[in-house]
Order: structure tokens, then C-alpha cells, then sequence
């Protein structure tokens, strides 16, 4: 197998964070001579790591320019290590960093790029990498002649690299001189803590269709109950929000819907396609667009009145008929 | 004070989303079965950024927005008619593949040359608009390459708002992690943008803005010039359909109390 390269770059306190470690996995299990190239302010506990997971060489880019989430200043020290590493395979996790600088780096080193990566063996000693096309929709096995080969892999399709840590690493910086940037990042918007509906970590995906903002059997639309249910349902699971693409459409076209759902929210084939162990759909018809979304959700299981839903179809481990509002209001009961 | 922008979005075609896709191997490696029977429409990604390049141009007067889109001819003609009549641009064709095993380097290449050709653009306004996705490959990796072929470093990907200040910088919304936004602040242009979904809705169409845009776009279809996007080091080793089918239990006779219960035993289990 040829030599490998994997990126990382550290947190604030110089560790790796999961996508990092899985990458760490996948890069081991390929079996070439790895070296590891981080960049960060911090580098040291991260290089401790990478040399007891079997690194044999780490290379490190720091200074405070190189702490900030951009292009220009990624851009750089990826580069830097990959010309100091000299690694054909170039791997490393597809975080919003990485996913936004390494395309351009692999232009700038006259070699190639596949991202969502999903899988990665060695074949005729050289990796085979697994992708998705389509959205989702059909599955391929790529290998490359061109070098170097970026290859960027989608969380949580491998499992994290865990082992002991001791003893001190030796890492070579490498000099790097940071670009001219117009780019000044200013700081990161999230939600408040309790009103946090994205949770990629959650073991369950609760996904709202429109049907929570159709009329209801009395007649009459029941949104705030909706989003009561919804919330508590978040809360009481600890569940990660999705929606389908007509719900979102209905509160970006400026109705008042639910005004916790966003275009971050949607899944499918418009939007994301989350790893989830478990996932429960409620008022959704599991149309074949939003449930391309689900390719990753192991268990499904789906509650909607119409008995011939897509779910019903093959789609979905379980399909309960009933009405959303009444099973929600009591899990809520139970969960809470 | 008002600063004008050079728009140039780069976006292709795609199968439309509610139809069957099967994969077939021809000559030139995977291709879509019947693929130019298919019905097409512009990326929704592509769209989103073309929307939103209209909407910062209508913002900014003296701004212009070209998209610059590389398909089948007769492909591409048949969705214009409809992508016209939402927003005005001029429309830069390239008569090449729009598969989604097409290769996202040799496409760069190719995008970055129509764009250098485009007379008159002003680099030192440019904004290159593109989606961070695409329903096709979703390779997330083109407009990277194409901006840096044009000399472009200040990139955002995932992009939600763009905001033009007074002094001309820009605040962008790039989406990371855990469902929130880095603000980042551009003191200038050029930069490229790679898109989400952004806020905007999907403009209505507009059959007056259709005929202007016409005006310019069958001319841009008859001189669009051939273009590749083969990579001869990438081979694909095999394309398949996933065949899991679940088998679906249906409980039409539960109450909501043992729905609730059975559902709430199903999320504790380890």
C-alpha cells in the first residue's frame, strides 16, 4: 500500500475531535506508512494520540492564523503538509474545514479529490474508495491513477480511533507563512442550548412532514399544539429535528408554521443525509426525495394516517396508521 | 454607497428528483439508463445560488449575473425555457456531459475557461456562485477548483447569507456543524461562494423576464462550444443500486397508547 497522509485539524485544546479519530481508523486500516499532518494553535495532545495509534512520522502547522476556520489560511498549511509529507493518499475527515479547503489544495498539488467518501479498502495495493451518486441513490467503487489522491470521509462510517495514550511525540513543523486574507471570521451563530433541534450525535432522528400544519380531524389547523408536541418529543428524546422539503419550503416562504424549522433541518434530496441509528417520521409520506435522506437511518419506523405511504412501501421497518398528534402527546408523557 | 458586482454562477442539470434512476455502463464508463430521455431541471443547489445572485444584483445596481452551465445542448435549452422566465442573467452554454460520474477537476477546467472567455468581466468584482452540493455527484468540490483556477482564495462553501455592508465588504453564513452558522466578514471581492439553501424562496416566474432572457440565451446555445470532462485515471471499479427492501409491518388497529408505548420501548432500547 502506498504511504498515507492524514489531515486533522485539532480543537482548542489540542485534541482531535470524532471525525478526526474515525479518519485515524480508516487511514490504520488501509495499512500503509501514515503520517499524520495537524494544524491547529494546539498540536501536542493530538500528536501524542497519532504516534500511540502508530504514525510514524507527524508534521504540524501552528500560529494563531492557522486557529481560524478559512480558506486562504487551510488552505496553506494543508498544502505546506502534504508537499512536506510527499503521501499519494492524502485522507481527512469531511468537516466543514476541510470540506472547503482541500479542493482547492488538491488543484494546487496537480492531484485529484473524491469527497463523501463512505468506504475505503486496498485493492491491487492501492485504496478503492466507496461513494454515493445520485444523492444517495446508487453506489460506486472508484479507484484513481492520479496522485496525489484527497480523499475526504464522511463521518460516522467508521468507528472512532480509541486506545492508550502515553509518552511524548516528536513532531516536526513544518514553516508556513500565512496568506494575505481578506476573510476575517468573526464568530459562530447557534441556537441557544434549549433550542438546539440539530443534535448529529442523537441515536434518534424525529422527522416532522407537513402534515403537522394541516387541517385536522376537528377541521382546524393546530399549529402551536404541533409545535408543542414536536419540541417536547425533542426534548423528551433528546431526538435530532428533521423535516421534509414542503414543510421547510412552507417557513421559508415566511408562514407562520414552525419557526424552529429551517432549511438546516431538511432532509432528503435537498438536504441532508444524517447518520442516525434510529429514525421516527411522523406526518410524512415518505415520498422517494425526502427519504434519500434516510440512507443512513438503520431502523425506521414511520406514523402516518394513509396506510399506503411510501414508508408503507418498503421503506420503513414499521408504519403505525394512526393520528401523529395523539401517539406524540403520549410519548411525550412517557419520555418525560 | 453601492458596489456592483461581476455574478457568475456555475451550475448544471440534473434528472429530475421524482424520477427512477438506474445506472448502465457504456463506452465511457457509468452512465444513467436512457439518460437523455430523462427529464431535467437545474440543480437545486445551482438554483439556489442563481437565485440568490439575482437578488444580490436587484440589491446592488450596476451588478450583472451570468450562469454559466455546461450539458447536453439540447438538454440544456429545454430547461432554460422555464429557468429563464424566474431571474435575468446571460447565459454562458457549454455542450458537454452533465453526468454525475463526470469528473470534478476536468469539469473545473472547464467551467474556469468559459468564464475567463466571458468579454469584459471585471476579476476585481467577480463573485463566482455555485452549489456546495449538486443532486448528480455532489462532489463539493468544483467551485474550490474553478476559483482557484481564476486566482480566486477567499472561498465560503455552504453558504446560507451573503450581506453587503456599506464600506462594500460582505458578512457570508457558511454552515458547519451541529446545525449552526460561522460569520465570517470579506473586506472585497473577487471571492466564490459555494451555496446551501440560502432563505430566499423560489422566484415566481416572470414571463417578461423569460422573453428578455431568451433574447440572449438561443444565441449562447447555438455558439456553446464542445467541451470534455473525461478523466482517464479514474476508473470506476463498479455502480450499483442499493436492493435493501424492508419488510414493512404495518399496524393499522394499535391505539395511540400502544403506539406510544411500543415507540418509547423501541427509542430506550441500546
Amino acid at each position: 500500500m502506498e504511504s498515507i497522509l492524514l489531515l486533522a485539524h485539532t480543537e482548542a485544546d489540542g485534541t482531535l475531535a470524532k471525525p478526526a479519530l474515525e479518519a485515524l481508523t480508516a487511514a490504520l486500516a488501509l495499512g500503509g506508512e501514515l503520517t499524520v499532518g495537524l494544524v491547529g494553535g494546539v498540536v501536542e495532545p493530538a500528536a501524542n494520540l497519532a504516534a500511540a495509534a502508530g504514525a510514524r512520522r507527524i508534521l504540524a502547522v501552528t500560529g494563531e492564523p492557522f486557529t481560524q476556520p478559512r480558506y486562504a489560511t487551510d488552505a496553506a498549511a494543508a498544502e505546506a503538509l502534504a508537499r512536506a509529507a510527499g503521501a499519494p493518499i492524502v485522507l481527512a475527515p469531511a468537516t466543514a474545514r476541510w470540506s472547503r479547503a482541500l479542493p482547492g489544495v488538491a488543484y494546487r498539488l496537480g492531484g485529484r479529490i473524491d469527497s463523501h467518501a463512505t468506504g475505503l479498502a486496498e485493492r491491487e495495493g492501492a485504496p478503492a474508495v466507496n461513494r454515493w451518486f445520485y444523492r444517495q441513490r446508487m453506489e460506486a467503487v472508484l479507484t484513481r491513477t492520479a496522485r496525489p489522491w484527497l480523499v475526504l470521509l464522511d463521518a460516522g462510517c467508521f468507528a472512532p480511533w480509541s486506545g492508550e495514550v502515553a509518552g511524548s511525540a516528536q513532531v516536526e513543523f513544518v514553516s508556513v507563512e500565512a496568506p494575505q486574507s481578506r476573510t476575517t471570521v468573526t464568530g459562530v451563530q447557534a441556537p441557544k442550548a434549549d433550542e438546539q433541534t440539530i443534535r448529529p450525535d442523537a441515536k434518534l432522528l424525529f422527522v416532522a412532514g407537513a402534515g403537522w400544519t394541516k387541517k385536522q380531524p376537528d377541521g382546524a389547523v393546530h399549529v402551536e399544539e404541533a409545535q408543542q408536541l414536536i419540541l417536547g418529543m425533542l426534548r423528551g428524546a433528546q431526538a435530532s429535528l428533521g423535516g421534509s422539503k414542503s414543510l421547510v419550503d412552507l417557513s421559508g416562504e415566511g408562514q407562520a408554521v414552525l419557526p424552529f424549522m429551517t432549511h438546516l433541518n431538511q432532509v432528503g434530496q435537498t438536504g441532508s443525509t444524517p447518520r442516525h441509528p434510529k429514525g421516527l417520521s411522523t406526518c410524512c409520506h415518505g415520498e422517494e426525495p425526502h427519504v434519500v435522506g434516510w440512507r443512513f437511518v438503520t431502523e425506521r419506523r414511520a406514523v402516518n394516517l394513509d396506510p399506503n405511504c411510501g414508508w408503507s412501501r418498503g421503506k420503513a421497518d414499521v408504519v403505525y396508521v394512526a393520528d401523529a398528534f395523539a401517539v406524540v402527546r403520549e410519548l411525550n408523557r412517557l419520555l418525560g | 454607497m453601492s458596489t456592483t458586482f461581476q455574478i457568475v454562477v456555475c451550475g448544471s442539470i440534473v434528472p429530475d428528483p421524482l424520477q427512477t434512476l438506474e445506472p448502465v455502463t457504456g463506452p465511457a464508463g457509468p452512465a444513467l439508463k436512457n439518460e437523455m430521455m430523462l427529464p431535467a431541471v437545474l440543480d437545486p443547489w445551482a438554483s439556489h445560488a442563481l437565485y440568490e445572485a439575482a437578488h444580490l444584483a436587484q440589491s446592488q445596481p450596476g451588478s450583472k449575473v451570468w450562469l454559466v452551465s455546461m450539458g447536453p445542448k439540447a438538454k440544456l435549452q429545454q430547461v432554460m425555457m422555464t429557468v429563464a422566465q424566474k431571474v435575468p442573467f446571460e447565459l454562458v452554454a457549454l455542450d458537454g456531459p452533465a453526468s454525475g460520474f463526470t469528473d470534478s477537476f476536468a469539469t473545473a477546467a472547464a467551467l474556469a475557461a468559459a468564464i475567463e472567455a466571458i468579454p469584459g468581466l471585471d476579476k476585481s468584482r467577480l463573485l463566482l456562485f455555485g452549489g456546495w452540493e449538486s443532486a448528480s455527484r455532489g462532489a463539493g468540490s468544483t467551485i474550490q477548483m474553478t476559483a482557484e483556477r481564476l486566482g480566486i482564495t477567499e472561498q465560503f462553501q455552504g453558504v446560507d447569507r451573503i450581506a453587503v455592508r456599506e464600506d462594500g465588504s460582505f458578512e457570508v453564513l457558511e454552515r458547519i456543524e451541529g446545525g449552526r452558522h460561522q460569520v465570517s466578514v470579506c473586506s472585497a471581492p473577487p471571492a466564490a461562494l459555494g451555496w446551501a439553501t440560502g432563505f430566499l424562496p423560489e422566484p415566481r416566474n416572470n414571463p417578461q423576464v423569460g422573453m428578455a432572457n431568451m433574447k440572449t440565451i438561443m444565441p449562447a446555445l447555438q455558439r456553446a462550444k464542445a467541451a470534455t470532462a473525461a478523466d482517464p485515471g479514474l476508473r470506476f471499479v463498479s455502480v450499483s443500486l442499493p436492493k435493501q427492501q424492508r419488510e414493512t409491518r404495518i399496524e393499522k388497529n394499535m391505539t395511540p397508547e400502544e403506539i406510544a408505548r411500543e415507540i418509547a420501548a423501541w427509542i430506550r432500547e441500546e
